[in-house]
C-alpha cells in the first residue's frame, strides 16, 4: 500500500479535516465574534477541496480512478462529480446563512464548521468501497445533522426537529448496521469488491434479508417512501439555512452512495434490489405530491417535494445501466440547483422586521411586491414541476430516457403520470403569488448574498440550461462509466 | 433568403420584445409587443412569399446541434407555413385588442402573449422530435397565467383545468418519442415520417400520441376544459387559444399519428369517426342551448375541429385538404368570433346574449361584420369555411356515408345555432336601453377585424393561394397512407380521369359529392 498515493487520492477529505481542525481553534479561541470569519473560511476551504476534487478529476494518471487505503476508499470519476455538487452545494449554503441568525444574534463560529465535517463525511460516504468506511462517513456527517438541526437554540421547533432527526437517525443507522452484518456475514467480507462476487446467482435468505435492511437504512437517509416521515418535520424546524443544506448536500450524498453501493456492491443481484428501488420510487413520487397538497407552510411542502424528487432520481437507479446513473447524476445537478434556488427565495422574504415568512398566505400576490423575486421563484417551482422549457424537465426527462431504453415502460408511463399530480401543487404556489390579491407581508430588503445565489440558480433552471446540457451529459456519462468499470 | 436564419429571428423577435415589455411602464409596453408582432407578421409574409412552391419539401431548414440528446433544429413544409402564417397574423390582432381591456400589469401580460407567439411558431416549425414537445408544453405557462391573472371571476378553477388536462394528455407522448428514439436511432422529425415502426408497436405509440393530440384539439369527451378556459380567458387569450392553440392538436395528427403511425391510423380511424360524430353532434346542441355568447363558440369550435379529425383521417387528398383549410378558417372565423364578443363586452361587461339585442339599429357596421363572421361559421359559399367544411366532408364521403351523414348535420345545427345568436343579438327589439346605447365600432376595432374579414373572403373565392403551398406535402402524406387507407363503401366511379390536380374537383363534377354538398347547404 502506497500511503503517498492514497493520502493523494483522499486529498479532498483530508484538506477539509485540516481546515475543520483549524476552523475549531478559530471557534475556541474568538468566540463569538469569529463567526462571519469562520464562514467565509469555511467556505474557502470548500472551495478548496472543489479545487483538489477536480484536479483529480481531470489527472490523466487517475483517469479509471485509483484505490485507497487497500480498497477502503475509492477515487473516481464517479464520487468526484458528487463530491463536485457537494462542495458547491454546501458553499452555496454558507453563503447564505449568517444573514438569517442577524435576527437573533444566534449565528456562532460552530456552525460553517459542522457544515465543514458533514462534508467530509458525506465525501467519505460517496467514495466509500467498504461498508465500514461508509458507515464513518455517514455518522460523521449525521451527527454534523443532528447538531444543525437544532440550532437555533432559543426555537423549540428546532430543537424538536434536532431531536426527532437524532433518534429516528439513530434507527435508521441501526437498520442499516445490521443490514451490514447480514451483507458481511454471508458475504465474508466489507469490501463491495469482494461482496459483489459473493452475491453471485441465487441468493440466500439471509443475505436477501442483509441487502433489504442495507436499502430500509439508506432509504431513509435520501428520505424515500416509506422511511420518508422524519423529512416534513425536520426541514420545517430546523433554521431555513439549514433546511437548505438538508435538501441539497446531504441528499446527494446519501444517492450517490445508494448508487454505489447498489450497483457495486450488489450489482450481480440487480433484480432482488430493483424491486425494492421501483417501490420506493413510485411510492415516493405518488406521496411527496400528494402529501404537498395540503400544505400551508412552504418549507414543508418544499419537504414533500423532495420525497417526491427522490422517486423520480430513484426511476434511474432502478434501470441499473450506465445510462441511469448518468442520468441520477444530472438530475441530481439540477435538483440541487432548483432546491438551493427554492430555499434561498423562501430565505429572502421577510417581512418589514426582517423576521421569517414561512406560510402560503403570507406570499399573496408576491409578483406584485416583490416581482423579480416571484419570477424566480415561479420558475423553481414550474422547473421542480418538470415544465418545459424550464430546467427541471431535462432531469426528469434523461431519467424517464433511461428508464424506457431499460425496457422499464410501465414504470417510466406511471411515474411520468404520477408526475402531474406533483405539479397541481407547485401550480398552486404559482397561483398564491401572481393570481392572489397582494398580502403585503412580504416587504423586508435582501442584501447581495442571497441575490446572488438566487441568480445564479435561476440563470441555471432557466431555458440558458440546456446550454449545459452537453458538458453536463459528457460529465456525468464519464461518471457512471466509473461506476461500472469497478468491476 | 440564402442563409438568412428566418425561422431563428422569428423566435427572437418576440423573446427580446417580451424581456423588454417586463421592464417598461404600460404604454412603452403596448407599443413595444405591438411594434414587436408586426415585425413578425411582416417576417411571415416574407416567409410565404419566398416559400418555393414546388420546391424541396423542407425549407429554411436550419440545424444546429447545441444540446445533448436533440438538435436546435427547424425547418418547415407548406402545412407549417400556413399555420405560422396564421399565428403571426393573429399576434398584432391580439395586441390591438388587449389595448384598452386591459390596464393592469400590462408589461407582463405583453410579455406573455410574445412569449406565447415565440412558442407557437416554435411548435410548427421545430424538426426535432424533444425540440417540438419542449415548445408544445412550454405553451401551456403563458397560457395558465393570461388565464389566471386577467381572467373572469371564475378564473382559477379553468386556468388549472386547462393546466393539467392538456399536461396529463402530453406526458404520455414523451414516453412514447423516447421509446421512438430508441427504436429509430435519431430525433429528426422528416426522417421518423418516413420511418416504419412495428405494426404491433404503433398501436401503442398512436394511443400515446393520441392522448396529447386529442386533449389539446379538443375531441369529444376531453373537450370540458375549452369551454371553461374560454368564458375564463381575456379577448385576446380566447383569440389565441381558439385561433392558434387547438390547431396544434391538428397539426400533430397530421404531422405525427398519420405519417408515422399510418397502419395503427388506419386500425383506430372507428375511434376517431366515433368520437368525431359525437363530438358534433351532441357539443352543436349544447351550443344552441347556451346563454353565454363566449360558451356558445366554444362549443361550436369543438364542433369545427370534429370536422377537421373526420378530414384527416379520411386517408385521401381532399379530406387532408379539407381539413387543413378547416383549420386555417376556423383559426380566423373564431377569433374573429371571439373579438366580436370581445368589442360587445367592453362596451357592456357582460356576455349574456340576453342582455344584448337590436345591435344593428345602433351598431350598424358592426352587424355586418358578425354577420360576416356567422356566415363564415356556418360554411356560407364564398367564405372560407364552405371550401373546408365541403373538402372534409367529399374525402370522408369517400370513405364512409354514415360518418359524413352525422357530420353533415353539424352544418345544418351549426346554422341553427349561429343564426339563433346572431338574431338575438343583432336583430329584434332594442329591449335593452344600456345596449342600446352602444356606440358602433371604432377606427381600432376596424383594424382588428377587417383584415380577417378581408382573409376570410379570400380564403373563400380563391382558396389556390392557400392550398397551392402545402399541395406537394399532402401529396406526399397521401402517398405513405395510401399502403393503409381504408377501403371506402362509396366506391366512387371516375368518370374520365382529371387532368387537374387533386383539389381541381369543383370543376370535374363528379355526381355524389354535389350531392352531398347540396344536402349540406
Amino acid at each position: 500500500m502506497n500511503y503517498g498515493i492514497s493520502l493523494y487520492l483522499t486529498g479532498p477529505e483530508i484538506f477539509l479535516s485540516i481546515s475543520g481542525l483549524i476552523l475549531t481553534l478559530i471557534a475556541a479561541w474568538g468566540g463569538q465574534k469569529s463567526a462571519r470569519l469562520s464562514t467565509i473560511l469555511a467556505a474557502g476551504a470548500l472551495v478548496g477541496a472543489a479545487v483538489i476534487t477536480a484536479n483529480l478529476l481531470v489527472n490523466p494518471s487517475f483517469e479509471q480512478g485509483g484505490d485507497a487505503f487497500g480498497g477502503l476508499y475509492r477515487m473516481d470519476a464517479f464520487g468526484s462529480v458528487a463530491k463536485l455538487l457537494i462542495y458547491l452545494a454546501g458553499i452555496g449554503c454558507l453563503v447564505v446563512t449568517p444573514r438569517f441568525f442577524d435576527q437573533g444574534r444566534e449565528y456562532r463560529p460552530e456552525y460553517p464548521l459542522l457544515v465543514v465535517f458533514a462534508s467530509v463525511g458525506m465525501g467519505m460516504m460517496v467514495s466509500a468501497t467498504d461498508l465500514m468506511t461508509l458507515y464513518i462517513g455517514l455518522e460523521l456527517s449525521s451527527l454534523s445533522s443532528y447538531v444543525l438541526a437544532s440550532f437555533s437554540r432559543s426555537d423549540e421547533r428546532s430543537a424538536e426537529a434536532g431531536l426527532k432527526y437524532f433518534v429516528l437517525g439513530a434507527l435508521a443507522s441501526g437498520i442499516l448496521l445490521y443490514g451490514m452484518s447480514l451483507v458481511y456475514g454471508f458475504s465474508g467480507s466489507t469490501s463491495y469488491l469482494s461482496i459483489r462476487p459473493a452475491f453471485e446467482g441465487t441468493l440466500g435468505t439471509g443475505a436477501l434479508l442483509g441487502i433489504i435492511f442495507v436499502l430500509a437504512g439508506l432509504a431513509f437517509k435520501i428520505s424515500a417512501v416509506p422511511f420518508h416521515m422524519w423529512t416534513p418535520d425536520v426541514y420545517e424546524g430546523a433554521p431555513t439555512p439549514v433546511t437548505t443544506f438538508f435538501a441539497t448536500a446531504p441528499k446527494v450524498a446519501a444517492i450517490a452512495m445508494t448508487a454505489r453501493i447498489t450497483l457495486d456492491a450488489f450489482g450481480n443481484q440487480a433484480d432482488a434490489w430493483r424491486q425494492i428501488i421501483i417501490f420506493a420510487a413510485l411510492a415516493s413520487i405518488v406521496v411527496g405530491a400528494l402529501g404537498a397538497i395540503g400544505q400551508t407552510n412552504i418549507k414543508r411542502l418544499l419537504a414533500y417535494s423532495s420525497i417526491n424528487n427522490v422517486g423520480f432520481i430513484l426511476i434511474g437507479l432502478a434501470a441499473g445501466t450506465v445510462a441511469g446513473a448518468s442520468a441520477m447524476l444530472v438530475y441530481l445537478a439540477i435538483y440541487v440547483a432548483m432546491s438551493l434556488g427554492s430555499f434561498v427565495a423562501v430565505l429572502m422574504m421577510r417581512d418589514k422586521d426582517g423576521k421569517q415568512v414561512e406560510t402560503m398566505a403570507d406570499i399573496a400576490g408576491l409578483s406584485r411586491a416583490k416581482p423579480m423575486l416571484a419570477l424566480c421563484l415561479a420558475a423553481m417551482m414550474l422547473s421542480l414541476a418538470g415544465i418545459p422549457p424550464l430546467f427541471g424537465f431535462w432531469g426528469k426527462f434523461v431519467v424517464f430516457q433511461a428508464a424506457v431504453e431499460a425496457d422499464l415502460l410501465v414504470l417510466a408511463a406511471i411515474g411520468i403520470a404520477a408526475s402531474v399530480i406533483g405539479a397541481f401543487y407547485y401550480l398552486k404556489i404559482v397561483k398564491i403569488m401572481y393570481f392572489d390579491e397582494p398580502a403585503d407581508v412580504v416587504t423586508g430588503e435582501n442584501g447581495i448574498a442571497h441575490w446572488a445565489v438566487l441568480g445564479v440558480t435561476a440563470i441555471i433552471v432557466s431555458p440558458l440550461g440546456y446550454l449545459l446540457t452537453k458538458p453536463m451529459g459528457a460529465l456525468a456519462d464519464r461518471a457512471a462509466a466509473a461506476l461500472f468499470a469497478v468491476v | 433568403m440564402g442563409g438568412f436564419p428566418i425561422l431563428s429571428v422569428m423566435l427572437l423577435v418576440p423573446l427580446l420584445a417580451a424581456i423588454a415589455c417586463l421592464f417598461v411602464e404600460a404604454k412603452p409596453a403596448r407599443s413595444i409587443a405591438l411594434g414587436a408582432t408586426l415585425v413578425n407578421l411582416a417576417l411571415g409574409i416574407l416567409l410565404w412569399v419566398n416559400y418555393d412552391i414546388g420546391g424541396a419539401q423542407w425549407q429554411f431548414t436550419e440545424n444546429v446541434a447545441l444540446f445533448a440528446g436533440f438538435n436546435y433544429a427547424l425547418g418547415i413544409d407548406g402545412i407549417a407555413l400556413l399555420l405560422i402564417v396564421l399565428s403571426t397574423f393573429l399576434m398584432p390582432i391580439c395586441i390591438l385588442a388587449s389595448w384598452e381591456s386591459i390596464t393592469t400589469r400590462v408589461g407582463e401580460y405583453m410579455a406573455a402573449f410574445l412569449i406565447m407567439e415565440l412558442l407557437m411558431i416554435g411548435v410548427f416549425s421545430a424538426q426535432d422530435l424533444y425540440l417540438f414537445y419542449i415548445f408544445f408544453e412550454a405553451g401551456l405557462i403563458p397560457m395558465y397565467l393570461i388565464i389566471g391573472i386577467w381572467g373572469g371571476t371564475n378564473r382559477i378553477y379553468a386556468s388549472y383545468k386547462f393546466f393539467l388536462y392538456t399536461l396529463l394528455g402530453s406526458v404520455l407522448m414523451l414516453i412514447a418519442m423516447m421509446w421512438m428514439t430508441g427504436q429509430a436511432g435519431t430525433t429528426d422529425i422528416p426522417t421518423l415520417m418516413n420511418y416504419d415502426f412495428p405494426a404491433g408497436a404503433q398501436t401503442w405509440l398512436w394511443l400515446a400520441f393520441f392522448a396529447s393530440f386529442a386533449v389539446k384539439v379538443p375531441m369529444w369527451p376531453v373537450h370540458t376544459w375549452l369551454p371553461d378556459a374560454h368564458v375564463q380567458a381575456p379577448t385576446a387569450g380566447s383569440v389565441i387559444l381558439a385561433g392558434v392553440l387547438l390547431k396544434m392538436g391538428g397539426y400533430g395528427f397530421i404531422r405525427f399519428s398519420l405519417p408515422m403511425f399510418p397502419e395503427a391510423s388506419a386500425q383506430f380511424a372507428w375511434l376517431i369517426y366515433i368520437l368525431s360524430m359525437a363530438a358534433v353532434v351532441i357539443t352543436s346542441l349544447i351550443a344552441l342551448v347556451q346563454n353565454d355568447m363566449k360558451k356558445l363558440i366554444a362549443y361550436s369550435s369543438v364542433a369545427h375541429m370534429a370536422i377537421v379529425t373526420v378530414g384527416l383521417f379520411s386517408f385521401n387528398v381532399q379530406g387532408l385538404e379539407g381539413s387543413m383549410i378547416v383549420m386555417l378558417s376556423h383559426g380566423l372565423v373564431s377569433a374573429a368570433l371571439f373579438l366580436c364578443v370581445g368589442v360587445i363586452y367592453d362596451r357592456l361587461h357582460t356576455r349574456e346574449i340576453d342582455r344584448y339585442g337590436g345591435l344593428s339599429i345602433n351598431m350598424p357596421k358592426y352587424a355586418v361584420l358578425f354577420l360576416l363572421f356567422t356566415m363564415a361559421s356556418i360554411g356560407l359559399p364564398g367564405t372560407s369555411g364552405f371550401v373546408g367544411e365541403f373538402l372534409s366532408l367529399a374525402g370522408i364521403y369517400e370513405v364512409s356515408s354514415l360518418v359524413t351523414l352525422v357530420c353533415t348535420t353539424g352544418i345544418i345545427l351549426g346554422a341553427g345555432y349561429m343564426l339563433y345568436l346572431y338574431r338575438r343579438v343583432a336583430f329584434g327589439v332594442q329591449k335593452n336601453a344600456d345596449a342600446a346605447a352602444m356606440k358602433d365600432i371604432g377606427v381600432r376595432e376596424w383594424l382588428m377585424l377587417g383584415p380577417i374579414a378581408a382573409a376570410v373572403l379570400w380564403m373563400g373565392v380563391y382558396p389556390e393561394s392557400f392550398l397551392a403551398p402545402m399541395r406537394g406535402d399532402i401529396a406526399a402524406l397521401d402517398a405513405r397512407l395510401a399502403r393503409a387507407a381504408p377501403e371506402g363503401d362509396a366506391k366512387l366511379a371516375v368518370g374520365t380521369p382529371r387532368a387537374g390536380a387533386a383539389n381541381a374537383m369543383p370543376h370535374v363534377g363528379s355526381g355524389h359529392e354535389e350531392e352531398a354538398a347540396e344536402g349540406a347547404h
